[in-house]
């Protein structure tokens, strides 16, 4: 296999883990504003504060990824997208600080609250800004223009769509952690976000669909649709599957499962959208092969993917186990 | 005035990089600190240990918080603001830094959680690992990113192709001339910032009168580790000066204000305005020869001057030369303050004397400044060139319109300004709230599972309805 090939692999690998993972913790931030009393927050704050720094590592690991396996596309995205990365960053800066001081606060609660709900808002707003003008296409020397080319309706639409997305993450989370009135309230709020997310999904396909010939012609030329179609079908089946379990009179065993189902959700979308775009990295400009680092460069840095990516997912996944089951509200911080 | 998008850039990366490398340069030491402490907690059963681990964890963790958000930003503005760079260098710098979030970055966040909220869901044992390893993982976070700065000082292992760097040795880039000096110089800088913040704060509490015991252990313990790594790094030093003396010759002139093309003996400047335009120093005040003993260590050693190279290839002087002094002034001060502290031990006045504690205090920040004026030295020194001699800054900065950049620009010195002004207040919240009481380390520390669980949680709901009537 060739090495452009196996990053573009890692690189997808990241960028799911990091929309998964972060997802879920932005996502809290974008319920904030539904659940107003303080100790309703401490909770929602509570179920995250121990992996949050963990998952926003996702976001610097794909970014370097991108930098040191396709340095020239990491130029050109991220000058092209100088300002919506630049919002993302300033919003992540506040409500990552948030985390540190709101349990300190005394006077300033409210503000902390502000930092964190607004700057996980914007974050995901802008993650869905870029992702959609990536869609689009980028002409060349975009960067050099005073231009908005990532302010378009399209990208706008996928801004939202990826906000709804994290706040159904959110909610099934909230829904394992969670006992008592706060499961009751995510399982309703988690049934409303999957009907959005499910228009938001159809609406963003059908217009990438219209949209863009390149992407059209993968998805529906000769028997394409056919060998394609599981895609869409195991979104509905899973889609139903979280539907039921998002009940109020559940079993135990169950609680997980919304959990599981949207990020099933979010990988098929993840499919879907890499279906449409390979092999381009700056989609109609570079493809991965032309963006790829010298081989010097890809060979040294396999040994440390493959050493040390299953070893970081290993002690990952024994963090979320050692803060497994519920959150306890009284519970000792540090 | 027409803007000028490189110089932007440059003033942008320089602020948002000062701004960041503030927080490493605590958490490095402070982490290895609280790691000691837990272990000698371990070992020796002594409370107080616990208690030095459990207040400093608390300083460390809004301390991690700024560095994780302010470190984010940097990893992205290789690329927003350098583009050019990123593309030609991406291919030696990109791996690098690869490698230190598979080996660093997911290790420090991995194990943070367990660190900071985990003291009732692990073992003892598994707690002190988990402090052990963020430690660890701060470390070889410093080994990658010394690496990077390193071979953009002095480069090696590589060739250019088609106008791109590619490596033709990964030993090479990675060991390049200046990194094992650059590595030390570095590590030892972090331990001694929080080896004079640890003294700071409880000389600060001896003079007040306050947690009395628990800032005698602390004193004397950072004190310990101050009087070991601040001669070390006197030493470390001078090997570095005659590294950059030898590799890069024209910051080395700039360090100590030489002009002419080659100078014999050297004196060595301890005031002196370095003027660009004619190409001297107004206002020298030196000591002969020193400069050659200390460079060259011998009597009438001589060194390359600034003249030696075009203007345009000369960095700008005067903050070279002042970052060094501040630098160098401080060290001084520091090794003063180790020096002083052994004596008082000697005396068995080190917890009662009023001036020394003072001192002690007025030096809590001076590590962090330290760094930063030997970073300005590192990094302004090697100007005009971002990889030396190979790639000059203005050539490799985006192509964006400047308006863009200043909005960005004005952005970071007001959110930054905001962030460093909550990060103080909080800071000096926890000070004045002081260490944990010792009845309440032990309650903290039932484990989930342990009988006495529920017992304590009943306690602190009670304690908390208390509060909120």
């Amino acid at each position: 296999m060739d090495y452009a090939l196996f990053y573009f692999l890692i690189l997808g690998f990241a960028i799911f883990m990091y929309t998964l993972l972060d997802g879920f913790d932005l996502g809290i931030g974008i319920l904030f504003p539904w659940f107003d009393n303080n100790e309703e927050r401490d909770h929602l704050m509570r179920s995250i504060s121990h992996v949050w720094d963990g998952n926003e590592t996702w976001l610097v690991f794909g970014g370097v990824i991108l930098f040191a396996a396709f340095p020239s596309a990491y130029a050109t995205i991220t000058s092209t997208f100088y300002l919506p990365i630049m919002l993302m960053l300033f919003a992540l800066i506040f409500r990552g600080v948030a985390f540190e001081y709101r349990f300190k606060s005394d006077t300033s609660k409210k503000w902390w609250d502000l930092a964190f709900s607004s700057g996980s808002t914007i974050a995901a707003f802008c993650q869905g800004l870029i992702l959609g003008s990536v869609v689009e296409g980028i002409p060349a020397n975009a960067s050099e223009a005073n231009s908005l080319i990532w302010l378009t309706p399209f990208a706008i639409l996928t801004g939202f769509a990826v906000m709804a997305g994290y706040a159904l993450l959110a909610t099934s989370y909230l829904y394992m952690k969670s006992r008592g009135e706060i499961q009751l309230r995510v399982a309703k709020q988690g049934r409303f976000l999957l009907i959005l997310v499910i228009l938001a999904m159809g609406a963003v396909s059908i217009w990438t669909i219209l949209d863009q010939a390149e992407i059209r012609a993968r998805w529906f030329d000769g028997l394409n649709f056919l060998l394609l179609s599981p895609l869409p079908l195991a979104s509905a089946v899973l889609s139903y599957i979280a539907w039921k379990c998002f009940a109020s009179d559940h079993k135990a065993k169950h609680e997980s499962w919304p959990f599981w189902c949207s990020a099933g959700l979010f990988l098929l979308g993840f499919a879907g959208l890499v279906v449409g775009l390979f092999p381009y990295l700056v989609p109609r400009q570079m493809t991965l092969w032309e963006a790829a680092a010298p081989d010097s460069s890809l060979s040294f840095l396999v040994y440390g993917i493959v050493i040390f990516l299953p070893l970081i997912c290993a002690y990952t996944l024994w963090g979320y186990r050692v803060f497994s089951g519920k959150v306890e509200d009284y519970e000792e911080g540090y | 005035m027409e803007l000028d998008v490189a110089i932007l850039s440059r003033i942008q990366f320089a602020f948002t990089v000062s701004f960041h490398i503030i927080f490493p340069s605590i958490t490095i030491g402070l982490a290895t600190l609280i790691a000691i402490w837990e272990g000698l907690w371990l070992k020796t059963h002594n409370p107080y240990y616990l208690q030095l681990a459990k207040f400093w964890i608390k300083p460390f963790a809004i301390t991690f918080g700024t560095g994780v958000v302010s470190g984010i930003v940097l990893s992205y503005e290789f690329g927003t603001n350098f583009s050019r760079f990123s593309d030609i260098a991406g291919p030696v710098i990109g791996p690098l830094m690869a490698y230190e979030v598979l080996t660093a970055f997911f290790l420090e966040a991995g194990f943070l959680g367990v660190m900071l909220f985990g003291w009732q869901r692990v073992s003892p044992k598994m707690h002190f690992s988990a402090s052990l390893i963020v430690a660890i993982g701060t470390w070889i976070s410093a080994f990658w990113i010394i690496a990077a700065n390193s071979w953009m000082q002095t480069p090696a292992g590589y060739e250019i192709v088609a106008g791109k760097f590619h490596v033709t040795s990964w030993f090479e880039v990675i060991f390049n001339p200046s990194m094992p000096y650059r590595l030390a110089h570095m590590l030892l800088a972090t331990m001694i910032t929080a080896s004079f913040l640890v003294a700071g704060i409880s000389a600060y509490y001896l003079l007040k009168k306050q947690h009395i015991n628990f800032a005698k252990k602390g004193l004397s313990m950072a004190l310990w580790s101050a009087l070991i790594f601040t001669p070390l790094q006197t030493y470390v030093g001078d090997l570095h000066g005659l590294n950059v003396a030898k590799h890069q010759p024209i910051k080395l002139a700039a360090m100590e204000g030489i002009w002419p093309e080659w100078e014999a003996p050297v004196p060595l400047l301890l005031f002196a305005m370095p003027n660009m335009e004619e190409e001297r120093n107004d206002y020298e005040i030196g000591i002969p020869h020193l400069g050659s003993i200390i460079l060259t260590h011998s009597l009438d050693g001589g060194v390359q001057g600034l003249k030696s190279v075009p203007p345009e290839d000369r960095p700008y002087v005067p903050l070279v030369f002042w970052s060094f002094r501040v630098m160098v002034a401080i060290g001084i001060g520091m090794l003063f303050i180790a020096v002083c502290g052994l004596l008082l031990r000697h005396k068995d006045r080190l917890y009662e004397n009023k001036a020394f504690l003072l001192l002690t205090t007025a030096f809590t920040p001076m590590g962090v400044i330290a760094v930063l004026a030997g970073w300005y030295v590192a990094e302004t020194g090697r100007q005009p060139w971002v990889v030396q001699g190979l790639v000059r800054t203005m050539d490799v900065t985006s192509l964006l319109p400047a308006e863009k950049v200043l909005f960005s620009l004005i952005m970071f010195v007001v959110i930054y300004s905001l962030l460093l002004g909550v990060y103080l207040y909080f800071m000096g919240k926890l000070i004045k709230k002081g260490p944990p009481k010792m009845a309440d380390l032990e309650r903290q520390l039932i484990g989930m599972k342990a009988p006495g669980y529920a017992l304590a949680w009943v306690k602190n709901l009670k304690h908390q309805e208390q509060g909120d009537k």
